[in-house]
């Protein structure tokens, strides 16, 4: 967990920070009685975190307020220089990326000629994945090409990764280059 | 970006050209507006009158592929009319430098193309050198064959007259463009150029982002608060993905990967061939064994070429385009698919389409059930049983469900840490990407063949478990002294004899010691005394701010002026001080040699308004786009003649008589790029529920189209229906006498999700710019009509 800062505004803990009523006030809401109480009712007892928008590359950052069973409430990061706690139409209604009834939940496979998904499970799903690389590198991988080590396999494609954290993208990359492929594309071009 | 977001506000004029951040990037405008707030002024180019349009002070349309003719016009405007920093552009670019005499413009062409292959002999435009290899220089710019006199003659024909018929730009909305932002050219004022993919979305995207470049180092816009070129990037980390190498020709830090050439043959070779014996570039084969190091660990040793072999190495292009062909003509067997959706975004996304059916296997790693990885669908179009391709869909966590760093335009690596427990099944994808890479080289454990070797020689320690310990992973990317595993403290430690590590140098320095992870640091107080946050995230390289900072001090090592000074030469101190790291060997004095070089990653440590590297031309010129209404006024050339065009069924091209209409692009507030995470979410969907398309009210007229009729709109790839928008928005052009019909329409929409609508990308081409294959999205030829 993330060390906000607390001197500027005495508005969230550290680790499991709670959004406090002196925070409400902080903020003025004590003038709209009624709007502030829902505001508390909301947020209280939630955990807050901070993160970074995940939509253009301005990179807002925004609070996130959680609480055991789900993304409670978001709002702009009032100390992130950039958009200092305001955010766009997209930034402001981050919490359905988590709430949406159309996010994918389970792993989904369609088999050859399938007219729909079929549950599977990760490991399956791990294996199965693998197996195919395997298949498909040993099949079509070039080793030498004119007398020059190439270690290739140009049968596989790589797209996107705009949206990965750098970690990722780090370990993707490394992944792809090692496994010989070539086709690396993300959405840089697109 | 070359500055950042906060900076804006210290500009004195914005030109915002091929970009609409009002609505694309809405946070980004407070700064804007805050340097209005300061007296600075706003200037929208657009062929639509945008919302970004709406908020300038002066606005000029520009029909769709045009920047070249315009910015080549403004930098016509600015040396005839001697508004040019002068000791900036002798002193900083290469415009003093003496060009050889094979270097020639002619009817459209430089020298040395040869029409077999549709490229240039590059050789022919070197620049003349004494005995030591240096470029010959004439710092008062008046020899000839100068670049700055030849660049002076290349754009006399960017004429204001010329300028307005090939662009539809009134002459004198151009003319007041020019006359605001080139008084941008005395020293203590400063502009920026804000751009996205309305710029290098075209055949000729490469040189209108040098166009950009040229304009600004003419008026001495580069490196100081307020000024610099600025890509406004559209997605929350395609920066980062960039600068680690999720493209084709790159390796991690811009290290351009090596092919299946002789010259690249040995690790040895590659270094010789690839290092410049001038400028930062110098360093690189210490990022490339500390990346080798890396990636390959124990496993990478003096005596194997830091296993240099295990790199696959190339023969040709891979870029996006080159891809779909390469699938469409079944040369793929499987696709990995992470958070991208070629069905929508990509180019004739018709034909992505059908290409996708020809692969045995697919993984899609999304949080959502896109057109894409749904393509075999009945709903898609599609017949199922006919659909050989098995589809692995793997529910990916969203950006708070777990932790790791973005970097956004600015360069700044920020913090993201985990909010909540993933929901359903869904996994992040750095766990995803470790279990797989565990699990494949688990089957090759027990093989020696040569498809076996890469993969096992692949040094994969991030932990034990499932999840891999991201900290494992920062300190990996950060580098570390192979002997001790103590971190290093910046890419200036980093070594070529294998004992060291880094896996991407340009972020080496992020995460110097144990404990300070410094995309973690959260001070936002202005303890610089500027606005560039130094200890608000970490921005690469080294925490600078301001790019090419050096140039905001003129050679003497003072300030152009107090009121845009970065960092100065302090002679008492013997370094350089100011509110940024500055980006130039901090004790180097001005009087050193090289002290007044500010562009150190370049070999001749200026920068260039001549460069004869690129495929299309040392020079930008102005060239149609591969679907164009009119003839080139310019040449009688009609399109780059550099770019590799793909014809047949793969992209069909429409021309004038069938398809008389101007089309682009373009992105609305409420939705993001191929819409899976905005169209998939019920508020954004009830905001923008439907495609729509704008036309004119004269285009309207002529068709007897009304708002909100559905309308047909038909390319030579395909069609869409959709609504129609009648709007003031679009005006039509007068070109050369003739009249133009202008459109243009959002590329969100596809067939899932709650809002849904026709891809507008089944209407645009498969063709791309000469140098980095971005394909044409922004200018097209379509028609219109009723449904």
């Amino acid at each position: 967990m993330v060390e906000i800062n607390l001197n500027r505004r005495q508005f969230l803990k550290l680790t499991g920070a709670t959004a406090a009523t002196l925070a409400v006030v902080e903020l003025g809401f004590n003038e709209k009685e009624v709007h502030a109480s829902t505001k508390e009712f909301k947020i209280a007892k939630t955990t807050v975190t901070p993160t970074i928008c995940c939509y253009c590359g301005v990179g807002c950052g925004i609070l996130v307020h959680t609480n055991d069973e789900t993304v409670v409430y978001t709002e702009g990061d009032p100390d992130n220089p950039i958009n200092e706690g305001k955010l766009c139409s997209k930034g402001t209604t981050l919490r359905q990326l988590y709430t949406s009834e159309k996010r994918l939940t389970k792993p989904l496979y369609r088999a050859p000629g399938s007219e729909k998904w079929e549950e599977k499970s990760w490991d399956w799903m791990y294996d199965t994945i693998a197996k195919r690389v395997k298949e498909t590198r040993d099949k079509t991988f070039v080793h030498k090409e004119n007398g020059i080590t190439v270690n290739k396999t140009e049968t596989i494609a790589s797209l996107g990764g705009a949206a990965l954290d750098n970690e990722e993208t780090y370990l993707l990359a490394k992944l792809m280059r090692g496994l010989g492929v070539t086709y690396i594309e993300h959405q840089a071009r697109i | 970006m070359t500055n950042h977001w906060n900076d804006l506000q210290h500009t004195d004029v914005a030109m915002i050209i091929g970009a609409n951040p009002a609505e694309n990037h809405p946070i980004s405008f407070r700064w804007l507006l805050k340097a209005r707030e300061r007296g600075g002024k706003i200037i929208s180019v657009d062929p639509r009158f945008t919302r970004s349009s709406a908020q300038a002070d002066l606005y000029s349309p520009l029909r769709s592929g045009t920047d070249i003719a315009f910015i080549g016009g403004m930098i016509n405007y600015t040396l005839q009319n001697n508004l040019f920093h002068k000791e900036y552009v002798a002193k900083y670019t290469n415009a003093s430098f003496i060009v050889k005499k094979s270097f020639k413009f002619d009817d459209g062409l430089f020298s040395g193309f040869d029409e077999a292959t549709s490229s240039y002999d590059k050789t022919q435009w070197a620049f003349e050198t004494d005995k030591d290899g240096k470029p010959l220089r004439d710092e008062k710019l008046e020899n000839p064959r100068s670049v700055f006199q030849l660049m002076k003659k290349h754009y006399s024909r960017y004429d204001a007259e010329t300028v307005s018929t090939v662009t539809g730009s009134p002459k004198e909305d151009f003319l007041k463009v020019c006359e605001l932002f080139c008084s941008t050219g005395k020293a203590g004022k400063a502009g920026t150029i804000m751009y996205a993919m309305g710029t290098t979305q075209h055949t000729v995207g490469t040189q209108n982002v040098r166009s950009y470049a040229m304009l600004q180092l003419l008026l001495g816009n580069i490196g100081l608060p307020g000024g610099g070129v600025n890509a406004l990037r559209g997605e929350s980390n395609v920066q980062g993905s960039t600068d680690f190498a999720l493209l084709w020709g790159d390796l991690p830090g811009y290290i351009g990967a090596p092919k299946a050439i002789p010259e690249h043959a040995t690790l040895e070779a590659f270094l010789e061939k690839e290092t410049p014996k001038a400028g930062y570039w110098s360093n690189k084969p210490k990022f490339v064994v500390s990346l080798l190091k890396a990636w390959y660990g124990p496993n990478a040793t003096k005596d194997n070429e830091f296993a240099y072999q295990m790199l696959p190495k190339g023969n040709k292009n891979y870029s996006h385009i080159s891809l779909f062909n390469a699938m469409y003509k079944g040369e793929l067997e499987g696709t990995f698919l992470f958070g991208q959706n070629p069905v929508v975004g990509g180019p004739n996304a018709g034909k992505e389409k059908e290409s996708l059916s020809n692969l045995k296997w697919m993984v899609a790693v999304d949080l959502w059930e896109t057109e894409t990885s749904s393509f075999w669908q009945k709903e898609a179009g599609s017949d199922p049983s006919t659909i050989a391709t098995e589809v692995f869909l793997l529910p990916a966590s969203s950006s708070f469900e777990k932790e790791g760093s973005v970097t956004n335009s600015s360069r700044w690596m920020q913090y993201r840490w985990k909010a909540i427990d993933s929901r359903g099944e869904a996994k992040a994808d750095l766990e995803i990407i470790h279990i797989l890479a565990t699990k494949i080289k688990e089957l090759y454990k027990n093989e020696s063949t040569p498809a076996a070797q890469p993969i096992k020689a692949l040094h994969w320690e991030y932990g034990h478990g499932d999840h891999p310990d991201i900290d494992i992973v920062c300190k990996e990317i950060n580098g570390y002294d192979y002997k001790t595993g103590k971190q290093v403290p910046g890419f200036g430690a980093l070594m070529d004899d294998g004992s060291t590590c880094s896996g991407n140098w340009i972020y080496s320095g992020f995460y110097p010691e144990e404990g300070n992870n410094r995309s973690k640091s959260r001070d936002s107080k202005n303890t610089d005394g500027g606005t560039n946050f130094l200890n608000w995230s970490y921005a690469w390289p080294a925490n600078r701010r301001i790019l090419y900072n050096r140039a905001s001090a003129d050679p003497s090592g003072k300030p152009w002026s107090e009121e845009r000074a970065v960092i100065n030469w302090d002679a008492s101190q013997k370094k350089w001080v100011g509110n940024d790291i500055p980006d130039f060997v901090p004790t180097k004095a001005p009087t050193d040699e090289g002290g007044t070089n500010p562009f150190i990653m370049l070999g001749d440590g200026v920068a260039g308004m001549f460069v004869p590297t690129l495929n299309d031309g040392p020079f930008p010129e102005h060239y149609e786009p591969f679907e164009s209404p009119v003839p080139n006024v310019f040449s009688s050339v009609e399109m780059n003649p550099t770019v590799k065009v793909w014809d047949g069924d793969f992209n069909k091209k429409g021309n004038y008589k069938d398809f008389p209409i101007v089309a682009t692009t373009y992105r609305v507030s409420e939705h993001w790029q191929s819409g899976s995470m905005t169209r998939n979410q019920e508020w954004l969907s009830e905001l923008v529920a439907h495609m729509y398309v704008e036309i004119s009210e004269e285009l309207a007229k002529e068709k007897g189209i009304k708002n909100k009729d559905k309308i047909v709109v038909s390319s030579a790839r395909g069609d869409v229906t959709a609504y129609a928008m009648v709007t003031k928005r679009f005006k039509p052009y007068k070109l050369n006498g003739g009249t133009i019909h202008h459109i243009g329409m959002p590329w969100h929409f596809g067939y899932k999700g709650y809002a849904t609508g026709d891809t507008a990308n089944r209407l645009t081409p498969h063709i791309g710019d000469a140098n980095t294959m971005i394909p044409e999205y922004k200018a097209f030829l379509c028609n219109v009509r009723r449904a």
